[in-house]
């Protein structure tokens, strides 16, 4: 049957008809809903791991007793994993192994744009990357081939707009369980190919080098990549998304569509060369093909017209062809664009690389929209903490999840926020410099699984004296609640003991340890000044579910408009329900889940609770 | 019936029920013989921001997004979120919204103002050759559940589509859990004659 299903579906839907039965990783965006897909499957196994080098140890050790696996993550994620991925690579695979990776185009949830194709280059594995659901679904199959055959790892490369966009795939009607079922496995033991030790890793690098010349050789004629017939005017290579919006802009193009981005087809693009007069690559971020392109001495437009940075769109393809020359525009005049950033090329170079494309501007009238930014949910347990930090002036190092929106206005209470697990080392660097001010690293419970504890220990075993707060709502929240190992949950919906933050951090040498509940604001500060001004070593752990998950509500608070004098402290702690109402505040009882913050924050008593209970009760949400 | 193109920009806030409205549509397209395309962007959507989600229908449809200035149908489920995404409007498009404002924080603070509907409806003529202003929330909770509102906007486009409201009848029924389809198809007919 005909179903549309996104990328990440089709990803996961691919591996379970390929006969996979292991899924591994670790969550993000956009990568997150591939494994949550697979493990509705019958016959399959799902496991969030830590972080994303445990995921892919993992599903290497699958692979070693001649299982498919893979493994998930987002773009950045593979710098995490990319020890293991150079590894991996060098010992070569036996089961298939897929490293599952979505890149973000767009920055639409990332730190950064990083085009993890150079990863097949850097670490010497191929890379394939499908451009709709169909093809994310198909090429899994082809993928683990690939890698079984050759004994690679592969690089399965997705991006957002495939990630979370829809398309038609052929689905089957039935779903029964796939591949053969395991019988009593057995590791083959071989030293010699699973231990890079110099002397075999000098043979293993030569090795590497030469699958990747015969790779390159297959890429010729491999199904992956598509010659689709066209115009002698034009040729057109590209792959993933950026493929459909070629097909838009240049509907009569020749295309030489690639599904395997590394490595890469020469003869290939010799036969496109003698085809067309004109050779363009249209690939998002990184000049990728085109380096390769030219260093073989075929001239082709590339990031000279086609932008360096964002993610593509018909329309980034259509101003970006037309103000290189490759096109018309289509009713000229008409359209006003304004012109694209270029980086100054170096002098004498006589190349510039576009940024990004010219935006067509449309006219309309001048009208101030004001913009919707993401903020803490109401009620959401992280307020608390931000809130007593910027009423203690603390520089806060943040970390990444939900809480680092503790960062927006009003709260303004997060400084610095780099990478996962960042934030504890970079308290202890400035402190180890003399800073006397207020400092102290925030981080979630899933980040401080992820990578919070190395850091952690760097502190008590080097006479640090640093606060770290662990901001615990038991649930990896941000990427949309999934299991962390203080979750007491696995994924497959297997209850654990949970594991506790505060047993971890005494065992790394904290003896200064405190858990507290966020919402007792009072208790919330004199504990975190006490740590704060302390010169211990020490970690408060503050223990609160995430609200969106158990979905606790209360009543809304009411402000009585007679005592309420606008002094304004309820606003300042950024909550949406509450509402400035000129005369006085007012709560939305709808949005308003009831967590009684501005309750406890009103100087006046102005505004009044409606809980009857002490805060343990729940009641049915609207 | 012929494949012509149609691009749907649904635009509105976090939790407005974009998602099972843009299904619809895709299911209704299906149905129609089109091939069809989506594309939403999540992440920060359940966090109370902007979310949109656009829908292609086409004979063969390439790309998942709607080229900016291209889009037929602007389906608003909220004032600001419509005015935000005009730009995404063909000439001459049409646009359907719901009369309904959501303030965000900026604008609950004091620190901004909520546009006027009169300032919203110029910024939209400017685009649109046809809009349509409807009371989707109120008239949602008449019926007794203010998330109904976007499939009564739905209805509101039906009547501007060629397809009977039998196929919208039908992939509701099967799109709906079965408590809330007797509710969903009364709503998708407030809609269908709101507008007729
Ligand atoms: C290396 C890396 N992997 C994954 C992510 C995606 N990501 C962002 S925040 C986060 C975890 C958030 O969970 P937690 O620390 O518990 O905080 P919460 O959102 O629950 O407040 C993840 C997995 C990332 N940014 N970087």
């Amino acid at each position: 049957m005909k179903k549309l299903l996104s990328g990440n579906e089709a990803i996961a839907y691919g591996a379970y008809q390929a006969g996979c039965h292991f899924g591994c990783g670790y969550p993000g965006t956009p990568s997150t809903e591939i494994l949550q897909s697979f493990i509705k499957y019958p016959g399959v196994y799902g496991e969030w791991q830590p972080n994303e080098k445990v995921a892919l140890d993992v599903a290497m050790g699958i692979s070693f007793v001649f299982q498919r696996s893979f493994a998930t993550m987002k773009l950045v994620g593979l710098n995490v994993a990319s020890d293991s991925l150079f590894s991996a690579v060098h010992m070569g695979t036996r089961g298939g192994l897929l490293v599952v990776v979505a890149d973000d185009p767009g920055h639409h949830s990332s730190q950064n744009e990083q085009d993890n194709r150079q990863f097949g280059r850097f670490a010497k594995l191929p890379v394939v990357e499908p451009s709709d659901s169909a093809e994310a679904a198909a090429f899994v199959k082809e993928a683990f081939e690939l890698s079984e055959t050759w004994h690679t790892p592969v690089i399965y490369r997705t991006t957002t707009r495939l990630s979370h966009s829809r398309s038609v795939v052929d689905y089957a009607d039935t779903l029964d369980v796939i591949g053969e079922p395991r019988e009593t496995v057995k590791y083959v033991r071989d030293p010699r190919e699973q231990i890079p030790l110099p002397v075999n890793a000098r043979r293993m690098h030569r090795e590497i080098e030469q699958k990747l010349a015969d790779l390159s050789e297959w890429a010729e004629t491999c199904a992956l990549n598509r010659l689709e017939p066209g115009s002698s005017k034009l040729g057109v290579v590209t792959s993933g998304v950026p493929y459909q919006y070629a097909r838009e802009v240049f509907p009569d193009a020749t295309f030489l569509k690639l599904g395997l981005a590394y490595p890469l087809p020469r003869r290939l693009f010799a036969t496109l060369a003698s085809m067309v007069d004109r050779i363009v690559v249209i690939e998002e971020l990184d000049p990728f093909y085109e380096e390769h392109i030219r260093l073989m001495g075929i001239p082709v437009v590339g990031k000279d017209v086609f932008p360096l940075c964002g993610e593509f769109s018909i329309e980034v393809v259509r101003q970006a062809a037309i103000a290189g020359g490759l096109l018309e525009a289509r009713s000229p005049g008409s359209v006003k664009t304004r012109p694209a950033a270029k980086i100054r090329a170096a002098e004498g170079s006589g190349v510039t690389t576009v940024l990004d494309a010219p935006v067509v501007e449309i006219e309309l009238p001048m009208l101030d929209l004001p913009p919707r930014p993401p903020m803490l949910c109401p009620g959401c347990s992280h307020r608390g903490v931000f809130y007593v930090l910027q009423r203690l002036r603390a520089t806060v190092f943040g970390d990444i999840g939900c809480y680092t929106l503790g960062a927006m206005p009003p709260l303004d209470a997060t400084h610095v926020c780099g990478p996962m697990g960042a934030s504890i080392g970079y308290v202890h660097g400035v402190d180890l410099v003399g800073v006397k001010e207020r400092t102290v690293a925030v981080i979630g419970d899933s980040t401080f699984f992820h990578s919070g504890m190395p850091p952690a220990l760097n502190v008590t075993a080097n006479k640090g004296t640093s606060t770290t707060i662990v901001v615990d709502n038991g649930i990896t929240a941000m990427t949309g609640h999934q299991t962390d190992p203080g979750t007491g949950r696995t994924m497959m919906g297997e209850e654990v003991p949970p594991v506790y933050i505060e047993n971890i951090v005494r065992a790394l040498g904290y003896e200064k340890v405190d858990v507290i509940d966020p919402y007792d604001l009072k208790n919330t500060r004199k504990v975190l000044t006490d740590h704060l001004d302390s010169d211990t070593p020490s970690v408060v752990v503050v223990r609160a579910p995430c609200v969106l998950a158990t979905r606790e509500r209360h009543p809304a608070p009411v402000v009585d408009p007679e005592v309420c004098d606008m002094c304004g402290m309820c606003l300042n702690i950024g909550c949406a329900p509450i509402m400035n109402r000129g005369e006085h505040t007012e709560i939305d009882p709808i949005l308003c889940i009831g967590c009684d913050y501005c309750v406890e924050v009103c100087p006046k008593g102005a505004i009044v609770s409606r809980r009857s209970d002490d805060g343990s009760s729940k009641e049915g949400g609207a | 019936m012929s494949l012509e193109k149609r691009d749907f920009l649904l635009a509105g806030v976090g939790g407005q029920g974009t998602i099972l409205a843009s299904d619809i549509l895709v299911e209704v397209g299906l149905s129609s013989g089109y091939d069809v395309k989506k594309s939403e962007v999540h992440g920060m959507a359940q966090r109370g921001g902007s979310v949109e989600s656009q829908v292609r229908w086409g004979e063969k449809v390439y790309s998942p997004t709607i080229e900016r200035g291209e889009a037929d149908f602007l389906l608003g489920f909220e004032m600001l979120e419509v005015a935000r995404w005009a730009g995404f409007l063909k000439p001459g498009g049409e646009v359907i919204a719901n009369r309904y404002r959501i303030a965000p924080p900026s604008v609950n603070t004091g620190q901004a103002t909520y546009p006027e509907e009169s300032q919203i409806t110029d910024l939209l003529k400017s685009r649109a050759g046809k809009i349509t202003w409807i009371d989707a929330t109120s008239e949602a909770s008449a019926l007794g559940n203010s998330a109904l509102a976007g499939v009564i906007l739905l209805g509101c486009l039906a009547a501007e589509l060629p397809m009977d409201a039998g196929v919208w009848i039908e992939v509701i029924e099967r799109l709906v859990p079965p408590r809330f389809v007797d509710l969903n198809r009364q709503a998708f007919t407030v809609g269908l004659e709101l507008v007729r």
